[in-house]
């Protein structure tokens, strides 16, 4: 797979970009690259989706089928089976470019690498957050959600997955370099969502209760403020360690 | 004093089980800590030691010869 | 100032500085802690409603303390270490995880272990245990990520990476899970929130803090000393000292 990606794609866009100045570009170029890269491996961006919904089916079967105890569990399960999922895909973020090596020519480049690894997060989370976010209330229909929480779910579930692919990109750049390095990224990362998880099944909830949700989705987003503005940094520094190490 | 005898201290009014569980495996868990802090201290310098005999009874020409025992031994002792 | 930086940053410095200041801690501990033992298991009186089960307090309540202190401790030393690459930094980060690993699990053990007369059951999702539980894990991380390189330095700054992300993440989980847990507010009251703690109860528990606190330096110093050897074992001045030392 990566064999034929080198040879289709342009190895990395940004080095051709010039002077100072051109951060956005570079962004810009750092994003088209990667979601064209996404679009050409379909096959891979479904797996996050496709876990998920196997998650969600596999409590039915394990708990009960009975609709009144499935509601009760909905929302925290959506949120727990929709986090793994995202944090299943996290481990081939870097993973690929590490691989072909596109990783090393990204710390050369002149922008700072923390904009260029902002813009691979986002394109991550292009195609994994959002993507299970638009999915969680089919499966809440299944696992008989009560109704009016299910824009709630969604919006709460994009703007929580946002902060997700940020945090998590930093364990996943701090284990890039280590030979199977999944299982330590979940070690690293899972009590690190913890405070998401909360906000997120919280919102939900209090939607279920006809509760205002403006303090829980408040709260997300100064999750996703305070992630936007850390962890970029942390990201680039944990690239440098992994690959100059 | 709380307690009117040795016996009832033993007993902690019913919650033994419990205070000194807590208390043992507090005190359990600090005292290897030490143990282990100087176990560990002695077996390296027991090495660095047996290391600077070999260097004076048989000079190198520098400290580039170093064991490998002591290069290696770090990823292990966390 | 910078002087002063650059002395204790020289491991030799520090090798023979700690190995004074050593001695100090570890008497002061173990003086500590004795009182505080003897105090709070025999002297201090049994709690109106809990009755001495409430005497975990004082192996409980400092070891979570100290666990916190020792994973800001340790970010803070992550923070010298990246910043002005001092090794001595690193080494003491090293060694304090695997003791706040430690004192976390003796937080959470003695929880539990009181949550049985109190709560009658031995795990309750209880806000403190339940942060303590995550701290664990915090802690864990690091020692794993640690030991993950092959190359130390790498492992040093990866783990440093970690420390100061996981310090800045501690409060937002202590404080979601505080929310969290008075959203599920379960019929149970804190442990540790006795409305006005008598001096004869908080005294000994505050020797026992400081103890448990002065235990950790003497500690970490001992293991600091042993890493320098460790890592400095190809320098000349460990080299004299092993051979005076015959």
């Amino acid at each position: 797979m990566s064999l034929q990606r080198t040879k289709a794609a342009p190895a990395v866009v940004i080095v051709e970009a010039p002077a100072q100045g051109s951060l956005w570009i570079a962004f810009k170029a750092t994003l088209e690259r990667d979601l064209t890269l996404m679009l050409r491996r379909r096959g891979e961006l479904l797996n996050p989706l496709v876990f998920f919904a196997l998650v969600v089916t596999l409590f039915p079967i394990g708990i009960s089928p009975d609709p009144d105890m499935l509601a009760l569990i909905a929302p925290g399960l959506l949120w727990v089976a929709a986090l793994l999922a995202a944090l299943l895909s996290l481990d081939s973020l870097f993973r690929t470019d590490y691989d072909d090596g596109s990783l090393e020519q990204l710390l050369l480049a002149p922008q700072p690498l923390a904009i260029l690894s902002l813009a691979k997060v986002v394109a991550h989370w292009l195609f994994t957050g959002l993507p299970l976010a638009l999915m969680a209330p089919l499966l809440g229909i299944m696992l008989a959600l009560p109704a009016g929480s299910y824009a709630i779910l969604s919006l709460s579930l994009a703007i929580g997955s946002a902060s997700l692919s940020l945090i998590g990109a930093i364990g996943a750049a701090l284990t890039v370099g280590i030979a199977r390095g999944g299982v330590l990224l979940s070690l690293l990362i899972l009590p690190l969502y913890i405070p998401v998880l909360i906000f997120g099944v919280g919102a939900v909830q209090a939607a279920l209760l006809g509760e205002g949700v403006a303090a829980h989705l408040a709260m997300l987003g100064a999750l996703l403020a305070a992630s936007l503005l850390l962890a970029p940094w942390a990201i680039a520094a944990s690239l440098r360690i992994s690959i100059n190490g | 004093m709380a307690f009117s005898s040795f016996s009832a201290f033993l007993a902690m009014g019913g919650h033994a089980p419990y205070v000194w569980a807590a208390w043992g495996v507090t005190a359990l868990l600090m005292i290897a800590s030490v143990g282990h802090a100087r176990m560990e201290r002695r077996l390296l310098i027991r090495d660095l030691k047996r290391r600077a005999r070999r260097e004076t009874t048989r000079p190198l020409p520098s400290t580039s010869t170093a064991p490998n025992s002591l290069q290696a031994s770090h990823t292990d002792d966390t | 100032m910078w002087t002063f930086i650059h002395k204790w940053g020289s491991p030799k410095w520090f090798y023979s500085m700690s190995g004074k200041l050593q001695p100090w801690f570890w008497t002061v501990s173990l003086l500590l802690i004795a009182v505080g033992t003897l105090w709070g298991l025999a002297f201090a009186p049994a709690d109106y409603q809990q009755g001495n089960s409430f005497r975990i307090i004082y192996v409980h309540v400092p070891a979570a303390f100290l666990a916190q202190s020792i994973f800001v401790s340790m970010a803070a030393a992550a923070l010298v270490f990246m910043v002005w690459k001092i090794k001595i930094a690193d080494m003491a980060a090293t060694v304090m995880a695997p003791l706040g690993a430690v004192m976390t699990f003796v937080a959470l053990f003695s929880g539990a272990v009181w949550g049985v007369p109190t709560w009658g059951t031995w795990w309750m999702w209880d806000a403190r245990l339940t942060s303590m539980l995550i701290l664990l894990f915090l802690f864990l991380g690091v020692i794993a990520l640690r030991s993950a390189f092959t190359s130390r330095d790498s492992g040093s700054r990866a783990a440093s990476v970690l420390a100061m992300v996981g310090v800045i993440n501690i409060p937002i989980i202590k404080y979601s899970v505080d929310w969290w847990f008075t959203l599920h507010q379960p019929a149970t009251f804190r442990v540790t929130s006795s409305p006005s703690m008598p001096t004869e109860m908080w005294l000994p528990l505050l020797i026992m803090v400081l103890g448990f606190y002065c235990f950790f330096i003497a500690l970490t110093l001992m293991r600091t000393r042993s890493e320098i050897l460790r890592r400095e074992a190809n320098k000349r001045w460990v080299m004299d000292l092993m051979k005076e030392a015959h």
